[in-house]
């Protein structure tokens, strides 16, 4: 495969869009035409060559600019990007998780020749070459998580496992679906998931809780979830919520396919062998509601699952107040016809 | 998800007698390609094909977390047990073909200590082995007390007082030795952890003696692998799988789900994980709960087992399995 790599903003002018080839890769996230929480877990293992679950760390045409973009986010704020102390060699363990997946799985894109403790780590998309000694932090311009994170896209929570629970003590978010590690670090399982509606009811974090702890080496897993976001934002944050909350007024029924998007991530976990951590990496996928309708089943099933969800999750999944004209515009492209199971275009 | 961590094919690269009762082995993947990483504290499930039955044992990775050649894992014989250290010991030569698990770890430093206080009791010393290895190569602080029966008995305590001499203390059973505990943990510095690996008594007596000395919860880690028991046979119906099961003496509820044909979740198998949990359908009789999962509350309830250790006595058992 050979990635092009586009030059496309984020801000400003967002020049975002999506080629025909990675609308066709996007991970649409419903199987069915009606939504509800699960915890939906399955094996994060190869599957599906071409889709965005081939690869252990997805790499594609926004990725230049995406890391661009989370350069400037970073510039102006440095928060975004935090490590507790006991969490450094958890960094180096997802700076090796990272480094040994790429290269393997993007010959053409990523080398890293290892000699010991000499490494070696070559990033052609971006230009980047560092020789660095492994576990030594003076060798490297940032530290090991800040480092390989400003090289990959998707948003990392770096969990530290004890007293039977998970614990936000690192990060790396620039991406988020409208939630803040500033907030969060330092807190647990329960404590960072106290926002979401309905699913303490439903018992589900304690079932999660359980299959995240017990998340082992050698098996990865993966899920996804979504939301929508008004122009192409990779940075809605609550820390610059005052910039782009008033932007969801632009919306409306003549620039609807344009302006707003599907946001899907794809969350992994992996557990992490030197420090027993655990990596949540969270990828985010975005495309334009003008780039779902081409594909036919997409846009049917979109409209019922829009149309279909109970208020509470559309008021925490932030478009309430759009929703009737989302399903007003989507309408058009439901014809009443049944749609086929699974999440993959006819 | 299926049953257990991800397997690693292995040959046994080597077989070393320690003293009288412990043999080390050495595992090497069969395709040549280096071991993951773990993190000391970790465990590997040893699958043993003994006969017609399959035994998976779980034993402390000792070696060296950063040296990825090869897993060694040392085992004591336990003349008296049902048999997978028997098997380990008598059977197990040079070159034979076995398959491990990926590293599990239930027993992981807590790197926010400022002190990692480590306290062994005979063959408990395995899993420190490895956690003190990582943290010599970090420069943790750390202080190892090892209580051993007799110096023949006493695993590795050469090697270990050569290397790190002022940070191991021995203690010998034979010569009367004991550690002051106490003294020991009354006084440590702020922000120490301590943790304790070995015999049943020895780990109920430092968790009794922490807590009386108002050492938080969270800073006392120990870890303790129950050999599932011995008992009477028993029968029990799997309504999931619509299969009616015998329970041997000397097998495990877990091992007879197993050999049934019937996959079933499992990581440690010594009743400390939770990951076995099995939902009880029906019963009549009494079960014999042995793990360190399931509350007081749950095990009155007649609503859960763990088959890795636990057992029924009775006339009917159904589970959903």
């Amino acid at each position: 495969m050979t990635v092009i790599f586009k030059e496309e903003t984020f801000h400003d002018d967002f020049t975002f869009r999506n080629s025909p080839e990675a609308v066709k890769r996007f991970p649409f996230p419903f199987p069915e035409d009606s939504y509800m929480y699960s915890v939906n877990l399955e094996p994060h293992k190869s599957y599906r060559p071409g889709s965005v679950y081939e690869r252990t760390f997805d790499v594609d045409e926004h990725y230049v600019s995406e890391m661009r973009d989370r350069a400037r986010v970073l510039a102006e704020d440095p928060l975004r990007c935090q490590s507790l102390p006991h969490m450094t060699l958890a960094g180096w363990d997802l700076l090796e998780l990272i480094m040994t997946s790429k290269a393997e799985e993007y010959p053409e894109l990523f080398e890293l020749h290892r000699d010991g403790t000499k490494w070696h780590w070559i990033n052609r998309p971006l230009g980047i070459e560092q020789k660095f000694t492994f576990l030594d932090e003076t060798t490297l311009p940032y530290g090991p998580m800040e480092y390989i994170t400003r090289q990959t896209q998707g948003d990392f929570a770096v969990l530290d496992q004890r007293d039977d629970n998970l614990w936000m003590d690192a990060g790396m978010v620039t991406t988020q679906a409208d939630w803040s590690l500033d907030f969060d670090i330092g807190m647990n399982f329960f404590e960072w998931h106290a926002p979401v509606p309905k699913a303490h009811e439903m018992g589900i974090f304690q079932r999660a809780l359980k299959f995240l702890l017990n998340v082992q080496q050698g098996s990865p897993a993966r899920r996804l979830n979504w939301t929508m976001t008004v122009y192409p934002l990779l940075d809605t944050s609550p820390e610059n919520y005052h910039k782009w909350g008033v932007m969801k007024k632009d919306l409306t029924l003549e620039n609807m396919g344009q302006m707003m998007h599907l946001r899907v991530e794809l969350q992994t976990f992996f557990r992490l062998p030197r420090s027993n951590a655990l990596v949540f990496p969270i990828r985010c996928y975005l495309i334009k509601l003008d780039e779902l309708v081409t594909v036919p089943k997409w846009a049917r099933r979109f409209h019922r699952v829009i149309r279909d969800l109970p208020t509470e999750l559309a008021t925490y999944k932030g478009f309430v107040t759009n929703r009737p004209k989302i399903v007003e515009w989507l309408s058009k492209y439901d014809d009443g016809a049944p749609t086929s199971p699974g999440i993959w275009p006819d | 998800m299926s049953a257990g961590a991800a397997k690693i094919p292995v040959t046994v690269a080597e077989v070393t007698p320690v003293n009288e009762l412990v043999t080390r082995f050495k595992f090497v993947r069969r395709d040549g390609g280096p071991m993951p990483t773990f993190s000391g504290g970790a465990h590997t499930v040893v699958e043993m094909n003994d006969k017609d039955r399959v035994r998976r044992n779980p034993y402390s990775i000792m070696s060296d977390p950063a040296d990825r050649g090869g897993y060694s894992i040392s085992i004591r014989r336990d003349d008296n047990g049902r048999g997978g250290s028997l098997f380990m010991h008598r059977q197990v030569r040079p070159g034979m073909e076995m398959v491990i698990s990926n590293p599990i770890n239930l027993f992981a430093l807590d790197l926010r200590a400022r002190k990692h206080l480590l306290l062994a009791g005979g063959i408990g010393i395995t899993p420190f082995l490895a956690q003190i290895k990582q943290l010599a190569g970090m420069n943790g602080n750390f202080e190892l007390h090892y209580s051993v029966r007799t110096t023949s008995l006493a695993s590795y305590a050469d090697e270990l007082a050569a290397n790190y001499r002022p940070r191991v203390h021995l203690y010998h059973d034979d010569r009367g030795e004991q550690i002051d505990l106490p003294a020991l943990l009354d006084g440590q510095p702020l922000g120490t952890h301590v943790y304790v690996c070995g015999p049943k008594g020895m780990i109920a007596w430092v968790r009794k003696t922490a807590t009386a000395l108002g050492w938080p919860r969270e800073a006392v880690h120990h870890e303790e692998f129950l050999a599932p028991a011995s008992g009477k046979p028993f029968e029990v119906m799997l309504a999931r799988s619509n299969k009616m099961i015998q329970v041997g003496e000397h097998q495990s509820l877990l091992e007879a789900i197993e050999a049934a044909g019937v996959e079933a979740p499992y990581l440690c198998r010594g009743g400390a994980c939770g990951q076995c949990e099995t939902d009880v359908l029906e019963y009549e009789g009494t079960f014999l709960h042995k793990d360190h999962w399931l509350t007081p509350a749950q095990c009155a309830s007649g609503t859960k087992i763990m088959p890795c250790v636990s057992r029924f006595e009775g006339k009917t058992l159904v589970l959903d399995r």
